[in-house]
């Protein structure tokens, strides 16, 4: 048996990981686990007194239309938004990523937008989305009743999207340029000599390698439209006109905090979460598949 | 629970050891007060405790905008829970109910007694008073800020279609709009149709008309109240309201769509709306120049008998759980509050009404009414005090009511954006409304309302 004092590898491991692991059960696991029993009880707001209800929240949030519409709204808002923030940000950073004069200001300009925050943004759009104010107001003189985002749903889900996405254009450009930028010039520079035009380099050589890209913002892009649309839905519509906007993490908040429904609210987040997760699973097994990693 | 618990035995602890360490010359006892009010208003509230601060010696309010009414209320419950709260918190009228079931409070009429003041109760108006007091009349919290709707008129627009006075029945409201728009208005009567509408819309329509929102009496007589304003003249209400928008005698207006409607009326836009008595002074201050309005009652179906109108604002209570020295603070904050005084200070800086009789006896001699920007907010007494409060006028108790609230504005977003039609919308407010009432009686099984 040896006397020395020693640290095995997986004690010191431990050690270093300690504070890590303290911080992620604080933050995530135990309020995690505080969020399942909740949902499994009707909390009294101020406390006192909890009654165990077992899934009778799930029951009674799943049997409720309004929870239902508030799923489809978050998928239509998901799917849309997500391809279209990805879509403008892609021919944007390929447009960028040629020698184009003025192109180091194009990329700052285009990176701005995810640095606002939401409801800075969302005021900024609120008032130029506004139908007797802004400038569809315009519109509106022309056709009247044409643009009417207090009371026609369309209308407020279209503004929220358009809000998201010009927020999202931004963070996905970043990203594609990197992608964009990590691709070596030779490649393009001898398939340019073999002359293929542009058109034909991007779909034969570029995309085809920032495929990990591309997947790693889809997943991020539906992963943040599902929680990151609360300040522009917050600000922009509040949920309304008649609950078309009222996506699930606005319906967890306004349930939750103003409507003091605390173990209702947690049960949707149970919910929540679980679809992204399902989500975020059948992204990787079948559009990853796709993916040529380098 | 026992982190609670483990709250008050540190705060008892702090108490003890601050006690311990006074010095000859006592330091004021300090405690919190937190409140929802923001902007303007919060300034008012600043003064208030400065003055109160100024007043004596021997206590400090520490006063904390939270930002609104939901945020105060969120924020309380989470500090309470921590065993944090503020010693005095002001809390919206639909917050009440919640309030009353929370176990989280002392009885504002106790705390008065045990500290040695005397108020006269009697001395409230009762509309605003039974707001706030238990079936058998306790006053478990005391209004501050007190409101009720009126229906403001634009003087110009009705001189030109020959009318001196403001409608008094809702017959006339369509006649005079009609005529309002072939005489080339744009927008005869502006509303707004979002959550807290339903204050104008549902809530003091149905006690002026004395139809109930609940059954129950309102609620005041069981948790297991539910909706019926799907079967009284509030229906009516809302068909015509649907028909004159169709007609374009009325226009939605909210800040969404670019101009609220407090707003669209200042501007001479709108010619008539129904809003607070507490934007009397908003309107003063940015009305279009020349422009001659007037505040009403709100108008009631012909053949109708007016019944006191509702209040709205909200009042202060005091939380459980806060040190003896601290709620001597608190008592005489309450105290100062309701002097007549600081009732003419807080009426002249905001547009709220006096909650007392004395207070508004003192504001009427001291010429306050008579002066040009406050004129007409007396009217707001009137409509408060039309008559003695019935079962169903003396206030809404329901719980969960801020979610009842937003139903009720999905529905009539709904209704005007013809998805539904009236009766259908309005069935299916009560349908959701009952779901949320029943949800808010199985969380406090076995209780019944003080």
């Amino acid at each position: 048996m040896e006397k020395r004092v020693t640290f095995s590898k997986w004690r010191i491991g431990i050690l270093f990981a300690v504070p890590q692991l303290l911080l992620i059960f604080t933050f995530f696991y135990w309020p995690a686990g505080q969020a399942v029993y909740w949902s499994l009880t009707l909390q009294q707001p101020w406390g006192g007194g909890n009654i165990w209800v077992g899934l009778d929240n799930f029951r009674s949030i799943l049997s409720n239309a309004d929870y239902w519409n508030s799923i489809t709204a978050s998928l239509v808002f998901a799917g849309i938004s997500t391809g279209l923030a990805m879509f403008i940000a892609l021919v944007l950073a390929a447009l960028t990523d040629r020698q184009l004069a003025g192109s180091r200001l194009y990329r700052v300009v285009l990176i701005w937008p995810y640095g606002i925050a939401a409801p800075a943004l969302a005021m900024a759009f609120r008032f130029i989305l506004a139908p007797e104010a802004g400038f569809m107001a315009v519109v509106n003189q022309v056709w009247p009743g044409f643009w009417d985002p207090g009371l026609d749903g369309t209308d407020a889900m279209a503004s929220i999207i358009v809000a998201f996405s010009w927020k999202y254009v931004g963070y996905n450009f970043i990203f594609f340029l990197a992608a964009f930028q990590a691709i070596p010039r030779s490649l393009i520079e001898a398939a340019a000599m073999d002359g293929s035009g542009v058109i034909r380099r991007f779909w034969d050589i570029q995309f085809p390698l920032i495929t990990p890209t591309i997947f790693f913002l889809l997943v991020i892009n539906i992963t943040e439209s599902f929680q990151d649309s609360f300040g522009i839905v917050d600000i922009m519509t509040a949920g309304g006109p008649a609950n078309a906007t009222n996506l699930m993490v606005y319906k967890i908040y306004s349930d939750g905090f103003k409507g003091l429904d605390y173990s209702g609210a947690a049960a949707q987040s149970i919910i929540l979460m679980l679809l992204i997760i399902v989500l975020t699973i059948f992204q990787f097994r079948f559009i990853e598949r796709r993916v040529h990693y380098r | 629970m026992t982190m609670i618990k483990r709250g008050f035995a540190a705060l008892a602890a702090g108490a003890l050891s601050t006690a311990l360490a006074m010095p000859a010359f006592a330091e004021p006892v300090k405690f919190d007060f937190w409140f929802g009010l923001s902007g303007d208003l919060a300034r008012v509230v600043d003064t208030l405790c400065k003055n109160f601060n100024a007043s004596q010696a021997d206590y400090e309010v520490v006063c904390t905008s939270q930002g609104n009414y939901d945020a105060t209320l969120q924020n309380t419950i989470a500090a309470f829970r921590a065993g944090k709260q503020p010693a005095v918190v002001q809390v919206y009228d639909v917050g009440t109910a919640t309030m009353m079931l929370s176990g989280a409070y002392k009885p504002a009429d106790k705390l008065m007694e045990e500290n040695g003041y005397k108020i006269d109760y009697a001395d409230y108006f009762p509309g605003i008073a039974r707001y706030y007091a238990t079936s058998k009349g306790e006053m478990l919290s005391f209004p501050f800020n007190s409101s009720t709707a009126l229906l403001y008129w634009n003087k110009d627009a009705f001189s030109k279609i020959g009318k001196t006075e403001a409608p008094k029945t809702w017959e006339d409201v369509g006649a005079d709009l009609k005529a309002m728009k072939d005489a080339g208005y744009e927008c005869p009567m502006a509303i707004n149709i979002s959550a807290n509408e339903s204050w104008q819309l549902m809530e003091q329509f149905s006690a002026i008309h004395n139809q109930p929102i609940a059954t129950k009496n309102n609620g005041y007589d069981g948790l297991d109240a539910r909706l019926e304003v799907n079967k009284t003249k509030f229906v009516q209400y809302v068909t015509d309201l649907k028909k004159w928008y169709d007609a374009g005698l009325i226009k939605i207006k909210s800040k969404d769509l670019g101009q609220d409607m407090v707003q669209a009326f200042a501007s001479g836009t709108c010619q008539v709306i129904m809003t607070s008595v507490g934007d009397h002074g908003t309107v003063g201050k940015t009305q279009k120049e020349g422009m001659h309005w007037d505040v009403a009652e709100l108008p009631v179906y012909a053949g109708t008998e007016r019944k006191n109108s509702l209040v709205g604002g909200a009042s202060l209570w005091v939380l459980s759980g806060k040190s003896d020295a601290e709620y001597k603070g608190a008592a005489a904050f309450l105290n100062f509050i309701h002097d007549p005084k600081t009732a003419l200070f807080w009426s002249t800086n905001t547009g709220y009404i006096p909650v007392t009789k004395s207070g508004f006896d003192y504001m009427k001699s001291s010429g306050f009414y008579d002066k040009a920007p406050y004129k007409g907010r007396e009217t707001a007494i009137a409509s408060l005090t039309a008559s003695e409060p019935t079962e169903i006028t003396r206030g809404v108790r329901l719980g969960n009511f801020t979610q009842i609230r937003a139903e009720f504005g999905t529905q009539m977003q709904a209704i005007f954006a013809n998805k539904v039609s009236v009766q259908e919308g309005l069935d299916t407010l009560v349908k959701n409304g009952d779901a949320i009432l029943d949800r808010f009686q199985q969380t406090y099984p076995g209780k019944t309302l003080p």
